[in-house]
């Protein structure tokens, strides 16, 4: 939204004031204003001329030689515009001067020399209007600067729409002249009105307001011949200053008032619109609004209706065919409220915001539909002398706001705020808003002001802000809270989440990634992978993006793929959310999960897995202080690989699993990588209670190791088993199972593998001999896994 | 007796020249046990010193020609090793430290480097770091922060709605409900998390980002106690010292709620174009919690007040690093996230 200072002087005495500081302040008290335009600064040497005579430039068909009279002499003036005529009086740019930055010298223009410009409304940067020159029709003195009798010097600034959807009080000059009033301490003086009080005798508007919830008040007059077309110049500048565009008077006027005032008005061709009805409509129908547009509208949009006949949206828009043409000399006024929801609603469903339908939505106050009544036929009576009232002013006042009063003691301010404002300050402030106030002895009732209470003060609290904005932020003293601090340790979930990420980006160089929520199904589809229905994403961007994941991986596999050129061997790790359909109260199953992918092309498959074997083992050892076991499983998605998937469990708790891609998955990623991948669930990981650490003595005795040889299928053996076995097959000190060495000779079908087991005591020094029974022993409970101990 | 004394000399005259010529540590202690060994001439002399008549003066020098063969063989002994050493250092493999190295070091997300900074400085200012989910209610989202159906403010954020009615969180806000039926007051928490708004994605714009939200309850909260805490705060975030200024900002879940704009960090508020000239750059939101949204959560708002602050991470990070385009975060490209190495 542009508002004009000088529009706002019109309220507000700026005299003596720097007007830029002021809308810096503005910034810091109300509003952020965006920018500052200062308009007519490069506009000088502007004055009114006369054009005495015309003649066609010899050279050019478009070119005429002017005589131009500035009031001292005549001069030479070579003028391209199509609408010269003599006796026109004329904005001429002199040698010297310069027009919105562009300097005026003497010229030749095709053989002729030209002394000067005339400016059209858009070279002057007044209006978008750049058909001819402008034609200068108020009496003013040849030779009297431009910028003496119009106001091209102004002050706009600029203050984005949505830092005010709270106040739509602010949504005009007014309203702005009010803060502006507060904040520099100076009167706000009213705007010029007419009293509707005399036409109380003349005959009412015919009004029914059919739906008094959607339409809060409707009030009309009629005003006949009207006869101005024009608007005056500096409205029509202003107008254009602010970003509206002159239309023609009442249209105009109407925009006036509305950018004046904050009021959306309209105005009906009374011979079209003679009588008004608010309702909506059972059936849907097409109604053209005066943008040329038919529009299709429902049971839930109000409409203003001529009988039983749409004349427009309410609060958004006009009909085309009872729109002011610019014959129309009598008219019927609407200033009305309406519920600013079905504003909303209707506007969004239309597609079609408008100013007025923009204002609605801030929810305005019913107060100020008589207010900008009254303004407007100051202005255009004013203006156009002929003009008659032929109607009483029509009200009807359907819904009222609650008088909103709060009550708050000095106390509740100095709590609040944490420093001392004073009461005299805090009164000051409070009714220079326009709150009405009544204080004794530091205990304050205040009535909020009509146009602060459809919504935006409604609590004690909201009077805080009034008072402590206006105070200045900058101003206040800080402090700190005098709450005892009392450092807190992270959550468990938390803290083993970082310790994950440690482990991983620390022991095992991998790199953390961050991704989507949601499953690309393009980028599953490029690698063969399948995405499962889940929970859907209604207003998802594109359709590939519809369905939430249920798991990390195959993200991480694209990140893989897209990866390639990175290197030859790398891991990348995300944690994230998924999530596993609905639970039972129709909620989503959202689980939080760590997905993890090793690539490699220098690596064999089985060393990639081991790598992701040892990591898992490495996050439960680390964090958990327990060691997960891997037992083959069935593969739970399709890009696992149907042999080699394996589920990690720890303390009888599954927590995820590990595999390797399914062949066809890892060709799409890359033939000759080596790839696994794990995801395990953080949320049942950090559920599983951590194992306490026991300090077991070392024997001083050295330890006794006995190999022993078998052959066996390596894939097949469950080495946990294995190791469990073995100690449970004796009673003598085993203390550690370990692999001396596979030699798979003859490939994986008939391998031999050497175990070596050590024993150690801590009172003394075993011998083998002593040993050898639990050795015997083991290869017993080993031929029950189908493991042959060799001689 | 010139005899005995004329041998030891002519053998004292031999030994010196055959150390001279000595090549090696076998020829030297060929040498040795030639001289000093057993049978050595050494020994030979002292067998022979039984016919000598002035043994005294005989043994006397015998025994000097032996301690001079011990040392001289010793003195010879050391310089050999000390030759072979040197030998063995000219010939070790010369290592060369700048060879290119292929070990490569992992690296975390620029998200995880912010906000495990950020959690640190809090938690030495006695906050709970809470976890919250992605996935929220309409209730959480906005009733319980004072945005009611239809209000306008809905309409600042996109909103990713699911087919079950539930909704992706537009912002980190959407924890404040629960935390505070959590913990109850007194209350100083922050919770960080990912967040999403439906819009198209561009340099400047993502789908989905990081926030950290952060609340504090107590008895005589103000606004003065506000401005103090997130002065404190940025200097500990940005490390150094930080100047704020608050203006009035619009926020349904705060009263009043203010836009805290910090000076700029590149020019220090004398004005560039990264602030457009004002020296000000708008950090973050903040401001007192409405009390709505307090008692909502539970909270007597008659005994406490509170504020609460959201910090926008994934734009921090941008800040601290110097990203220029917001969608590398989630790119997965391991040629940008790789270079964000430890803490």
């Amino acid at each position: 939204m542009f508002l004009s200072m000088n529009w706002i002087g019109d309220f507000v005495d700026f005299s003596g004031l720097d007007k830029k500081s002021l809308i810096k302040n503005f910034t810091l008290s109300t509003a952020e204003v965006e920018d500052i335009i200062v308009k007519g600064e490069d506009t000088y040497g502007v004055i009114v001329a006369r054009i005495e005579s015309i003649e066609n430039h010899p050279n050019s068909k478009k070119l005429h030689l002017l005589k131009v009279n500035t009031g001292k002499d005549v001069i030479d003036v070579v003028c391209g515009a199509p609408n010269v005529r003599e006796g026109m009086k004329v904005a001429l740019a002199t040698v010297g001067g310069s027009v919105c930055g562009h300097p005026i010298s003497e010229a030749t223009i095709a053989g002729y020399p030209s002394f000067g410009m005339c400016c059209s409304e858009a070279e002057l940067g007044i209006s978008d209007d750049n058909s001819g020159i402008w034609d200068i029709t108020d009496d003013i003195a040849l030779g009297t600067d431009i910028k003496s009798v119009y106001p091209i010097d102004d002050i706009i600034f600029e203050v984005d729409n949505k830092s005010l959807t709270n106040r739509p009080d602010l949504w005009s000059h007014y309203g702005m002249a009010r803060e502006f009033a507060t904040l520099t301490g100076r009167e706000l003086k009213a705007p010029a009105m007419q009293c509707v009080k005399e036409y109380e005798s003349l005959p009412p508007v015919d009004v029914k307001v059919k739906d008094g919830e959607l339409c809060l008040r409707y009030t009309a007059i009629k005003v006949e011949n009207v006869q101005r077309k024009v608007s005056p110049v500096d409205m029509r500048i202003r107008l254009y200053y602010c970003g509206s565009r002159a239309i023609n008077f009442l249209a105009d006027l109407t925009n006036y008032v509305m950018l004046e005032l904050g009021q959306p008005m309209h105005a009906f061709d009374c011979a079209k619109v003679n009588k008004i009805e608010v309702q909506t409509f059972a059936d849907p129908f097409v109604f053209r609004t005066l943008d040329g547009t038919d529009r299709n509208m429902d049971d839930k949009m109000l409409m203003i209706t001529s009988g039983d006949e749409p004349v427009a949206v309410a609060g958004i828009m006009g009909g085309d065919a009872s729109k002011i043409e610019d014959d129309t000399s009598s008219l019927l006024l609407e200033s009305a409220t309406f519920d600013g929801v079905s504003i909303r609603k209707t506007s969004t469903r239309l597609g079609l915001r408008t100013d007025a339908s923009m204002r609605y939505e801030k929810m305005l106050d019913p107060e100020l539909c008589p207010v900008a009544t009254k303004r407007l036929l100051a202005l255009l009576l004013s203006l156009d002398e002929g003009a008659r009232v032929i109607s009483s002013f029509t009200d009807c006042y359907m819904k009222h706001y609650p008088e909103i009063t709060l009550s708050f003691d000095k106390k509740y301010v100095d709590r609040y705020t944490g420093i001392d404002i004073s009461v005299a300050e805090i009164k000051k402030t409070l009714t220079a808003l326009g709150f009405g106030l009544t204080e004794k002895d530091g205990n304050f009732t205040v009535t909020v002001p009509s146009w602060r209470a459809t919504k935006d003060v409604t609590l004690k609290a909201d009077i805080i802000e009034e008072i402590t904005r206006i105070y200045g932020y900058d101003n206040f003293e800080v402090k700190p809270s005098v709450s005892p601090l009392a450092p807190k340790l992270p959550e468990k979930a938390k803290a083993e989440e970082n310790r994950i990420k440690d482990l991983l980006v620390k022991g095992y160089r991998m790199h953390e990634v961050h991704s989507y929520i949601w499953s690309d199904l393009a980028k599953n589809k490029a690698l063969g992978i399948e995405t499962p229905e889940n929970v859907r994403v209604i207003n998802a961007q594109t359709p590939d993006h519809q369905y939430l994941r249920v798991s990390m991986i195959p993200t991480l596999l694209s990140f893989a793929k897209e990866n390639r050129s990175y290197g030859d061997a790398f891991s990348i790790f995300e944690i994230g959310h998924t999530v596993e359909g609905l639970r039972e109260d129709g909620k989503c199953n959202e689980q939080k999960k760590l997905g993890a992918i090793l690539f490699s092309r220098k690596e064999s498959e089985e060393a990639v897995f081991l790598r992701a074997r040892d990591a898992i083992v490495e996050l439960c050892e680390d964090i958990l202080h327990k060691s997960p076991v891997f037992l083959p499983a069935e593969p739970v998605f399709g890009f696992e690989h149907p042999r080699n998937c394996y589920t990690i469990t720890v303390a009888d708790t599954v927590i995820g699993y590990l595999s390797v891609p399914y062949p066809t998955v890892k060709e799409a990623i890359d033939k000759k990588a080596a790839i696994a991948f794990f995801e395990i669930n953080t949320n049942t990981f950090s559920a599983v209670s951590a194992g306490i650490v026991k300090y077991e003595e070392p024997s001083r005795f050295p330890a006794i190791e006995m190999d022993m040889t078998f052959v066996c299928k390596i894939g097949e053996v469950n080495f946990d088993a294995l190791k469990a076995a073995a100690k449970a097959a004796t009673d003598a000190p085993l203390t550690s199972v370990s692999v001396q060495d596979i030699y798979e000779g003859d490939g994986e079908k008939s391998a031999t593998l050497t175990l070596r087991f050590a024993f150690s005591a801590s009172d003394r020094t075993l011998t083998k001999q002593e040993l050898s029974p639990a050795m015997d022993a083991i290869a017993e409970a080993y031929a029950a896994f189908g493991l042959a101990a060799q001689a | 007796m010139p005899k005995m004394k004329d041998r030891i000399e002519q053998l004292k005259k031999e030994f010196s020249e055959s150390l001279a010529a000595v090549a090696g540590e076998e020829a030297l202690e060929a040498l040795r046990v030639a001289y000093l060994g057993k049978k050595g001439r050494i020994a030979d002399l002292m067998k022979d010193l039984r016919d000598v008549e002035d043994k005294k003066s005989a043994g006397q020098w015998i025994n000097e020609f032996k301690t001079l063969a011990e040392s001289e063989i010793a003195r010879v002994s050391a310089e050999q090793k000390d030759a072979a050493i040197k030998a063995q250092i000219r010939g070790a493999k010369k290592l060369n430290p700048t060879l290119i190295a292929e070990r490569e070091l992992g690296s975390y997300h620029p998200i995880t480097l912010c906000t495990k900074d950020l959690e640190e400085i809090f938690m030495g200012m006695g906050f709970t770091i809470e976890d919250y989910s992605e996935i929220v209610g309409d209730y959480e989202c906005f009733e319980a922060l004072n945005i009611p159906k239809h209000h306008p403010a809905r309409d600042m954020q996109d909103t990713y709605y699911l087919d079950n009615g539930q909704l992706l969180k537009t912002h980190t806000s959407a924890a404040q409900n629960a935390i505070m039926k959590k913990y109850g007051a007194p209350l100083r928490a922050i919770f960080p998390g990912r967040c999403f708004r439906n819009e198209s994605t561009d340099a400047c714009h993502e789908n989905t980002f990081f926030q950290m939200e952060g609340m504090m309850i107590d008895e005589n909260i103000s606004i003065s106690n506000l401005i103090y805490f997130m002065k404190t705060m940025l200097s500990q975030v940005f490390k150094r010292d930080i100047k704020v200024r608050l203006r009035p900002g619009f926020f349904p879940f705060v009263e009043p709620g203010f836009e805290l704009d910090i000076n700029c960090l590149i020019c220090g508020g004398e004005g560039c174009p990264s602030c457009k000239n004002s020296g000000w750059l708008e950090l973050c939101p903040c401001g007192m919690i409405h009390p709505n949204v307090l008692r909502d959560g539970g909270i007597d708002t008659e005994k406490y007040t509170g504020f609460a602050f959201g910090l926008g991470l994934t734009r921090l990070a941008m800040m601290r690093y110097g990203v220029k385009d917001i969608r590398d975060f989630n790119s997965g490209s391991l040629k940008a996230l790789s270079q964000f190495k430890s803490l």
